[in-house]
């Protein structure tokens, strides 16, 4: 009995593994004296980006075509990766602010 | 256009090159300060004067981002001042663009519709674009407090997002 009881949980433990996909992670993104720190992330579909703006200014995340996440001063804002690609991003009022975004399936 | 142009350009070439130039040395800090708040209440006005003429949506989106950001530095560059126990000084500079905005804005003020948008916008264009020159060649050099320094190497940056906003803006009126 003793001897069966690990390796019924591993077996659990196993599947459990298998089944539940990796845990989805939240990515932070710096915004200060008007600058995306880091600039480059890398993610997964289903992480989510959050933006913590400690500028006195209201920002953007703009991406290209696509999704746009506003910023208020000193606040910040999410975005939840729902696709996989390669994404450049700016801010709308100040296009000189660049980042990107490498989702991986 | 180009006739339009001048005055602003005529007042930030003073700035620039002229009076400092000639005297052979470089503005204060407490000058510094005054120009470059009094470069930014310009921009608040202008904006104000598009908000309330203008119909183009990207045109106000623009304006109300201009009023906002230079709020908010003018601000910021208020409590560094009293901090620093400076009370910034007028001087000619600070005359010469005010005395050019105000031209800029009776000339604006005879346009409407379109022909307002894009000469506001232009003039956004190269209004950011001289505040750049001067912030890189001159009132960032001659800054000798070190916070002053920054927030005015924070304010080009911001400076040169507005000019680069601008002439997306330029681009979509065309």
């Amino acid at each position: 009995m003793n001897a069966v009881r690990p390796a019924f949980l591993a077996l659990l433990l196993g599947t459990a593994a298998i089944a539940v996909p990796a845990q989805a992670e939240t990515i932070e993104v710096t915004i200060d004296r008007l600058a995306y720190a880091p600039a480059e992330i890398e993610a997964k579909v289903g992480d989510e980006v959050e933006w913590i703006n400690k500028d006195a200014l209201v920002h953007t995340a703009t991406v290209t075509g696509g999704a746009e996440v506003l910023l208020p001063a000193k606040k910040s804002g999410r975005l939840l990766l729902q696709e996989p690609g390669s994404f450049d991003y700016i801010c709308r009022y100040h296009p000189n602010m660049r980042g990107h975004i490498t989702v991986r399936p | 256009m180009t006739i339009r142009l001048t005055t602003a350009a005529a007042a930030i070439a003073l700035l620039l090159g002229g009076n400092w130039a000639l005297a052979g040395d470089k503005p204060t800090d407490p000058q510094i300060a005054h120009i470059a708040y009094t470069a930014g209440v310009i921009d608040v006005e202008a904006a104000k004067q598009a908000i309330a003429t203008s119909k183009n949506k990207a045109v106000l989106e623009f304006a109300e981002s201009m009023v906002r950001d230079h709020e908010s530095v003018n601000e910021q560059a208020l409590d560094l001042v009293k901090k620093l126990n400076v009370t910034p000084e007028d001087n000619d500079t600070s005359k010469a663009l005010s005395q050019a905005a105000e031209a800029k804005r009776s000339e604006l003020a005879k346009l409407t519709g379109a022909d307002f948008d894009r000469a506001y916008v232009e003039n956004e264009v190269a209004y950011h674009k001289q505040v750049n020159g001067a912030l890189e060649t001159l009132l960032i050099p001659s800054a000798q407090n070190a916070e002053l320094k920054s927030l005015l190497e924070t304010g080009l940056k911001l400076f040169q997002g507005h000019q680069q906003h601008a002439e997306h803006v330029a681009t979509e009126l065309k």
